[in-house]
């Protein structure tokens, strides 16, 4: 039975899955709701400065983008930081990780961009017994305009300023929470190491519409009349989470850097995907915002079923474990040759692949007329659009074609490894 | 009323007056929104879709309801009335189980297809109910068409020429227009007078003339009509009714399932019906099935179909076997009818067991009787008054666009040959008539 115990940067955790900072972590009622369903870890919702705390709109905070059957795909918000008195969360976290001392409780901060705010608030939390400290540079909406979140998050001068304040001001870990609204993640995420940051977290919202109003002719959600970009998170945005993760754990620069990763964890699938990327733990919010604290038991199980059926006793066998294969275009095989193939015994004779194909791709499907369909092994070019649109799993897959044989599209014979490096079309192997 | 279902002989009120409100109410449920927006999810919009295909009137059907799944209802009525203008009855009567929704690649998937007829249905109600008709007329031609017969086929063609221009009188020997959608169907598929509504609403296109208890006969001939228009369409469907061939079936009590399914649907008080405590039908159609159904539903205390073939032979499908058993209905197969009994009403039904083999239908010497004190004959119709045309296996012969063997007369639905005897096929050979009418006026 495999292990899921997790130490991420110290901090240990029955399991890797931790709710993120949001709405779900708001107060001491839901973190004790979701410690008793099973979550590994809580990072609170974000603590601002002592004084009044921000307000929220009273309109919708929420857009929504749906997939078949309603089924929420993305979620963008507008909510800002925690809207409770700063003392008010202090006394509860400190009251729910009294009872639960196995599980990871972070606490996420975001304070005016000066060092006096950082060390006020770090010494206002030492009290609370919690794990660690969480950097939100990532909010992309309301806070930034005030200077704080992604406004920081995008500037990495910014980020290793405040993330050296917090390591002189602290001895807590420190992890360092990156906007994806930016073009290169790997540049804040150096910014956050060379600070001293004991992680990153990745990713915080993308700036989004999820809708427009098509009566009203204003961008949803709609407050009164008007909208804004809110932060846009959900199974949708999982694979550019999923790219910013593998960017930083490949990189020369930030390769070991502790990762928790965030972006659309809905599974134990989606979850070990992160993990084999390189993340160390995942944070989830949109999946439990969705069906529920309840749904981390499917997570557990069935990230601790994959682990056995693989052999792996502790995550950390899992971890990074796909890092190496992340690569650059230049380096992939231009001599791996595969060919579409239908499962006559599992079409249903849907035809989708036949439209793709024949309309948008490579007329590489031939239809009968009795519809049955059937590859072009002369014209495909193995996209993978066919299997993308099948709606019958593993109806159509792609078979590889062994080494020697003769690929009817091209004529040319299956050989060993080469790219694009050593490609006589390349103009730089050309010029050499 | 003291009569119930053990009420011996042919009686009315057999059952509490609510039970024939509970029993008479609509057969399938129309789907609610969002139980349209959950269907509508599940339709892959498959390339040349099988569903279209196996639709007589080949509705794009991947459109309507990617349509209806897009919040557009009226987009989606709209893109299945300008195939089939009784897309309204068909979602009601069409036996899609064995059409669209049989083609369904979900149905090979899943076992379970899209529901097509309830999406259509959810789709031509929400336009219906705003009484808003989506096509207009072209300009006039003056070319004037006479169409014999205002059910599903003469309305389909009716509404295509008047559409296209033409001006049209359709003669209808009933005193309401419908036909069989108005006359023939069993009254739970079409509840809340839907037939009528659905004639006046595809009458808003305008050019349409009907007149009721018009006959062909002496007043009304083929001849007379094509010296007055330009052209005829005769959809006259089936007038006659089969005789069962058996000895004693001139008695009381005997009649056509036709004629029984016309009065119960043209009665306000279905309590009023009477129906017999012992009713055996005789046939293996869809008439018998709504027949049979109907006497179960009117309070009969034993309703028996008897089909003189093996099951598999019915001409109801599957689902509507299924629907009769579970009304309680018993289904005896593979005997036939071969002498009604009694004093002047009919008291008992003689039947002999038949096998089905390389030489016909042949009686095994075996025979059994049922009480009866009503038997209903639904063993097909025949049909009258086509005198002049050529005909093919009883119906009036036609090419593929319904043209006659008389030069300007064409003819569509039951009482020409081809395709299935379905209100949709009816729809789909007066559309098509309506079209070759068109060209053939306009010399295009």
């Amino acid at each position: 039975m495999a292990n899921l115990t997790t130490d991420f940067i110290g901090i240990r955790s029955p399991n890797p899955f931790w709710l993120a900072s949001a709405p779900p972590t708001d107060k001491e009622y839901n973190v004790r709701r979701a410690y008793e369903a099973g979550w590994g870890g809580v990072v609170w919702k974000t603590l601002g400065s002592e004084g009044p705390p921000v307000v929220n709109v009273n309109g919708p905070r929420y857009g929504a983008i749906w997939g078949a059957d309603r089924r929420l795909l993305g979620l963008n918000n507008i909510e800002l930081i925690t809207d409770r008195p700063l003392e008010v969360n202090l006394r509860e976290i400190k009251s729910v990780k009294r009872d639960y001392k196995d599980r990871a409780m972070i606490i996420s901060l975001m304070v005016p961009c000066d060092e006096d705010s950082w060390k006020d608030i770090l010494a206002r939390i030492e009290d609370t017994e919690a794990d660690g400290v969480e950097l939100n540079f990532g909010c992309p909406h309301g806070m930034a305009e005030r200077g704080m979140g992604s406004a920081v998050g995008q500037v990495p001068e910014y980020i290793e300023m405040v993330t050296r304040w917090v390591k002189k001001h602290s001895r807590m870990p420190c992890i360092v929470k990156l906007t994806p609204n930016i073009s290169d993640i790997r540049k804040p995420a150096e910014a956050a190491k060379k600070g001293g940051a004991d992680a990153v977290s990745l990713i915080n919202t993308i700036n989004s519409i999820t809708g427009v109003d098509l009566d009203d002719f204003a961008p949803e959600p709609m407050i009164d009349g008007k909208g804004t970009h809110g932060g846009y998170c959900g199974p949708a945005v999982k694979p550019i989470a999923l790219n910013m993760v593998a960017e930083i754990a490949r990189s020369r620069e930030t390769a070991g850097l502790p990762i928790s990763g965030i972006g659309g964890v809905t599974t134990w699938r989606d979850a070990a995907e992160f993990m084999a990327l390189g993340a160390g733990n995942v944070q989830v919010c949109t999946a439990a915002m969705t069906y529920g604290f309840k749904i981390v038991q499917e997570m557990i199980s069935g990230l601790s079923d994959y682990m056995d059926r693989k052999g792996f006793v502790e995550t950390q066998e899992l971890v990074g474990r796909a890092v190496p294969n992340v690569t650059d275009w230049q380096f992939l095989n231009l001599n791996y040759v595969t060919k579409a193939h239908i499962s006559q015994d599992d079409c249903i004779k849907c035809g989708r692949c036949y439209a793709a194909c024949e309309d948008t791709s490579h007329q590489a499907i031939a239809m009968s007329p009795d519809r049955v369909f059937t590859v072009k092994d002369d014209e495909c070019v193995a996209c993978n659009l066919c299997v993308n649109v099948c709606p019958v799993d593993n109806c159509i897959t792609m078979v590889e074609m062994p080494k020697g044989a003769v690929d009817p599209r091209t004529g040319r014979q299956v050989g060993d490894y080469a790219n694009w490096t050593t490609h006589p079309n390349n103009p730089a192997v050309a010029a050499e | 009323m003291s009569n119930s279902m053990l009420t011996p002989g042919i009686a009315a009120h057999r059952l509490p007056a609510a039970a024939y409100d509970a029993n008479f109410v609509d057969h399938t449920e129309p789907l609610e929104r969002h139980e349209a927006q959950v269907a509508a999810d599940r339709c892959y919009f498959c390339h040349d879709a099988p569903c279209i295909t196996a639709c007589p009137t080949s509705i794009d059907i991947p459109l309507f309801i990617r349509q209806i799944a897009t919040g557009t209802p009226d987009a989606a009525a709209k893109t299945i009335f300008a195939q089939n203008i009784l897309g309204g009855m068909c979602a009601r009567v069409c036996p899609t189980e064995t059409l669209c929704e049989e083609a369904c690649v979900r149905e090979a998937a899943e076992g379970k297809p899209v529901e097509i007829g309830r999406l259509q249905r959810f789709a031509t109600d929400t336009l219906m109910a705003k009484g808003v008709h989506p096509f207009t007329r072209a300009a006039p031609t003056g070319k004037s068409v006479a169409v014999v017969g205002a059910g599903p086929a003469g309305l389909a063609a009716a509404h295509r020429l008047a559409m296209l221009g033409h001006d049209v009188v359709i003669h209808d020997a009933r005193p309401k227009a419908g036909g069989l959608n108005e006359y023939g169907l069993a009254a739970y598929k079409t509840t809340n007078n839907f037939a009528q509504s659905e004639v006046d609403w595809l009458l808003q296109i305008g050019g349409i003339r009907v007149v009721t208890h018009s006959a062909l006969g002496r007043a009304l001939t083929i001849d007379g009509l094509r010296a007055s228009h330009d052209a005829v369409f005769l959809a006259i469907g089936l007038a006659g009714v089969n005789a069962l061939r058996a000895k004693g079936e001139d008695k009381d009590n005997v009649l056509n399932a036709v004629d029984f399914i016309a009065e119960l649907r043209q009665a306000d008080d279905k309590a009023a019906v009477p129906v017999g405590r012992d009713v055996v039908v005789i046939g293996g159609g869809m008439t018998a099935v709504d027949a049979a159904v109907q006497s179960k539903l009117l309070g009969a205390e034993n309703v028996t179909i008897v089909y003189r073939r093996g099951q598999d032979r019915m001409g109801a499908s599957g689902y509507e076997q299924d629907h009769a058993t579970q009304s309680g209905v018993r289904i005896i197969c593979n005997a036939m009818p071969v002498a009604v009994h009694g004093n002047g009403s009919v008291r008992e039904v003689e039947f002999a067991y038949t096998v089905d083999g390389p030489d016909g239908l042949k009686p095994t010497g075996e025979t059994f009787r049922l009480k009866a004190d009503q038997v209903m004959k639904a063993i097909g119709q025949t049909l009258v008054g086509a005198e002049g045309l050529s005909l093919s296996g009883g119906k009036i012969a036609v090419t593929s666009t319904g043209r006659t063997s008389v030069p300007g007369v064409w003819a569509g639905g039951d009482c020409a040959m081809g395709g299935d005897d379905l209100t949709v096929t009816a729809v789909a050979e007066g559309r098509d008539a309506a079209m070759d009418i068109h060209h053939t006026m306009m010399g295009a």
